[in-house]
């Protein structure tokens, strides 16, 4: 373990400014420094989304015209569809055009894309939304119960049904709350397809089955990530000794376990929003419901693929902002970075 | 031996059971299933009968015999793609760990971005551009599932190779092939034991995923997850055809948690833990 070393001559000055900036400032260095990392994640996944797709084997305009292929009619095709132009061209046009909110048009119904997916994401962002605000307080509050009565029977009960839970397919979920409350105690609606003239009243009681599966699937998940998290940190030393001196329970907890547990629960909540933006797609598709997964997996079927980028793009994105809150946040929580030394 | 045998948990047994019945159908599907997984002998989901133990799908097909061959498809394809995820991601990473500098920097970037995309949509952009065989889907899936195991296994190892044991076998002059297969791969063993599970259930519902969204195994194979797809339709009549495939993609997964759950516990007590993990 040796430390990196800083004796080399020529950008000392730079270098021995960075550095006291940074000691200067911990908590803003490094929040800056994520910002900086998720801008080039964020970059670099559009141009693995754009070139991967490019770069793959399989043409469009061949697989689209069929045994018509003639070597003209691909040709005209590939002309209106600006795939003559070079890869670095069209990867250009294709970020400029999103920068300013243009996502193109599609291949196969020919509408601008943007007013689409901007509709479909907030319908997605309700349904995910709901299941959020019921499924975080839910699972944070059964983990801290699993955890106060570790190795007695809620606990193991906990354990069990999770276990079970985080093994189930979302669409299986899905399909037994349909079979048990649309159609044999026909209280939920089915399929959820909203439209914009309903009230909010009756969008909820619309999405109430898809927002139910979401959180049975993302609580498990959840629940047992928050009792890991928080049985790891118990068995910590200083736990140990706050315990030996004698402290009440309530002040361990307060004091001494929830500033520290901050952190992981928040990791915890960040990433499982994260997996509640992929599990969108299934429950979508399932629910026939207009959000952003169903128009993907739509696009994906007939090779629309300015329609796959763009939806490929934005779940990139949201996913890459959520994972750079979850770390922005824990450094914000981390009482070491509060108060430097 | 014996010892061992009887430390394992009736948890445990219960997964191990519940894997076996699935590699078995697995293995002897043309002796057991009772049909032709595609042959059409009746009315569209007709009721359950000594004749058809589960009823017929929603072309009349044996749901049995479908659910057995399935078993075939999905097991096989989800084994494959671990197997391969597996061998690129542990290797890939033990050489990132022991080689240090810029081959690490430059495999751990790489994973970092590929993992920056969530796998089941990166999954949908690959499968919007390339042919569905096969031979693709086991692809896309072992190298989106290998990110996974390149995270553990490097973590794994970078703790491994900081050593004496390590650093005495580097002074010995051995070379890096050595070093990751006769001293970090076999002490870090039974945590990827542990996580290779985990990556076979996940891989088992990323299949039945993807062949629900009608982007997986193609029709007319048989395949767990296009066998509820299939039968998705009949749910709002209150057929439960499509709940069956559904139900062994559950029995298998949580068969491969509940052996998963032991051996995690299993790892966490050789080291001396408390145990409370």
């Amino acid at each position: 373990m040796t430390a990196p070393r800083s004796d080399t001559p020529v950008p000392r000055t730079l270098a021995r400014k960075l550095h006291e900036i940074r000691s200067d400032y911990p908590m803003g260095s490094r929040i800056l420094g994520r910002l900086l990392l998720g801008l080039v994640l964020l970059w670099a996944s559009s141009v693995l989304i754009f070139c991967g797709i490019e770069a793959l084997p399989g043409d469009f305009a061949t697989t689209y015209l069929g045994q018509a292929a003639t070597p003209q009619a691909v040709a005209n095709i590939r002309a209106e569809l600006g795939l003559d132009q070079p890869m670095l061209t069209r990867y250009l046009a294709w970020a400029g055009g999103i920068l300013h909110g243009d996502f193109g048009t599609s291949w196969a119904s020919g509408q601008v894309i943007a007013d689409q997916l901007w509709h479909r994401l907030g319908n997605s962002m309700l349904l995910a939304g709901c299941a959020a605000v019921i499924a975080v307080p839910l699972a944070v509050s059964l983990g801290l119960l699993a955890v106060l009565y570790r190795d007695r029977w809620p606990d193991k009960l906990i354990n069990l049904v999770s276990l079970a839970a985080v093994s189930l397919p979302e669409f299986f979920v899905a399909y037994l709350l349909i079979l048990w409350l649309v159609v044999q105690h026909p209280v939920a609606a089915f399929p959820a397809t909203v439209y914009d003239s309903m009230s909010i009243w009756e969008k909820l009681h619309t999405i109430a089955l898809p927002v139910a599966t979401l959180v049975l699937v993302v609580i498990a998940h959840m629940m047992r990530m928050t009792r890991a998290a928080i049985l790891s940190l118990l068995s910590s030393a200083y736990m140990e000794t706050a315990t030996l001196k004698g402290l009440g329970a309530l002040r361990i907890i307060v004091r001494h376990a929830l500033p520290n547990a901050l952190a992981p629960i928040i990791n915890v909540v960040a990433l499982n929003l994260a997996y509640l933006i992929v599990g969108v797609v299934v429950v979508e598709v399932v629910f026939v419901y207009p959000g952003m997964g169903q128009y993907m997996v739509d696009a994906v079927t007939v090779r629309d693929l300015p329609v796959v980028q763009g939806c490929g793009l934005v779940f990139a994105g949201i996913y890459i902002l959520l994972n750079m809150a979850a770390d922005i946040l824990s450094i914000f929580v981390n009482p070491r970075l509060r108060h430097p030394r | 031996m014996k010892q061992t045998l009887k430390t394992v948990p009736l948890s445990a047994w219960i997964g191990i059971l519940g894997i076996s019945l699935c590699v078995f159908a697995a293995l002897f599907a043309p002796w057991i299933s009772p049909y032709d997984p595609n042959q059409i002998l009746g009315d569209p989901w007709a009721e359950r009968s000594p004749e058809y133990l589960l009823g017929l799908d929603n072309l009349g097909r044996d749901l049995l015999s479908r659910l057995i061959w399935g078993t075939r498809m999905t097991l096989f394809v989800a084994t494959v793609a671990t197997v391969i995820a597996f061998s690129m991601g542990v290797i890939l990473s033990l050489v990132a760990a022991v080689m240090r500098g810029v081959v690490d920097i430059g495999l751990s970037r790489l994973n970092d971005l590929l993992m920056s995309i969530p796998t089941l949509i990166f999954a949908l952009i690959v499968l919007s551009a390339l042919p569905q065989t096969l031979g693709v889907l086991i692809m896309v899936m072992a190298v989106l599932d290998a990110t996974r195991v390149f995270r553990l296994g490097r973590a794994l190892a970078m703790d491994l190779v900081a050593m004496e044991f390590v650093e005495a076998v580097r002074l010995r002059g051995e070379g890096t092939l050595w070093i990751v297969f006769k001293e970090v791969l076999p002490n870090a063993m039974t945590p990827l034991l542990a996580e290779f599970g985990l990556r076979l259930a996940f891989a088992v519902l990323f299949i039945s995923t993807l062949s629900f969204l009608g982007l997986g195994i193609q029709p007319p194979t048989p395949d767990w997850g296009g066998m509820v797809k299939d039968n998705k339709d009949g749910i709002i009549f209150g057929v439960s055809a499509a709940l069956v495939p559904g139900m062994a993609i559950a029995v298998l997964t949580v068969s491969i948690n509940l052996v998963v759950d032991w051996l995690l516990k299993r790892t966490s007590s050789l080291k001396g833990g408390r145990g409370d993990g």
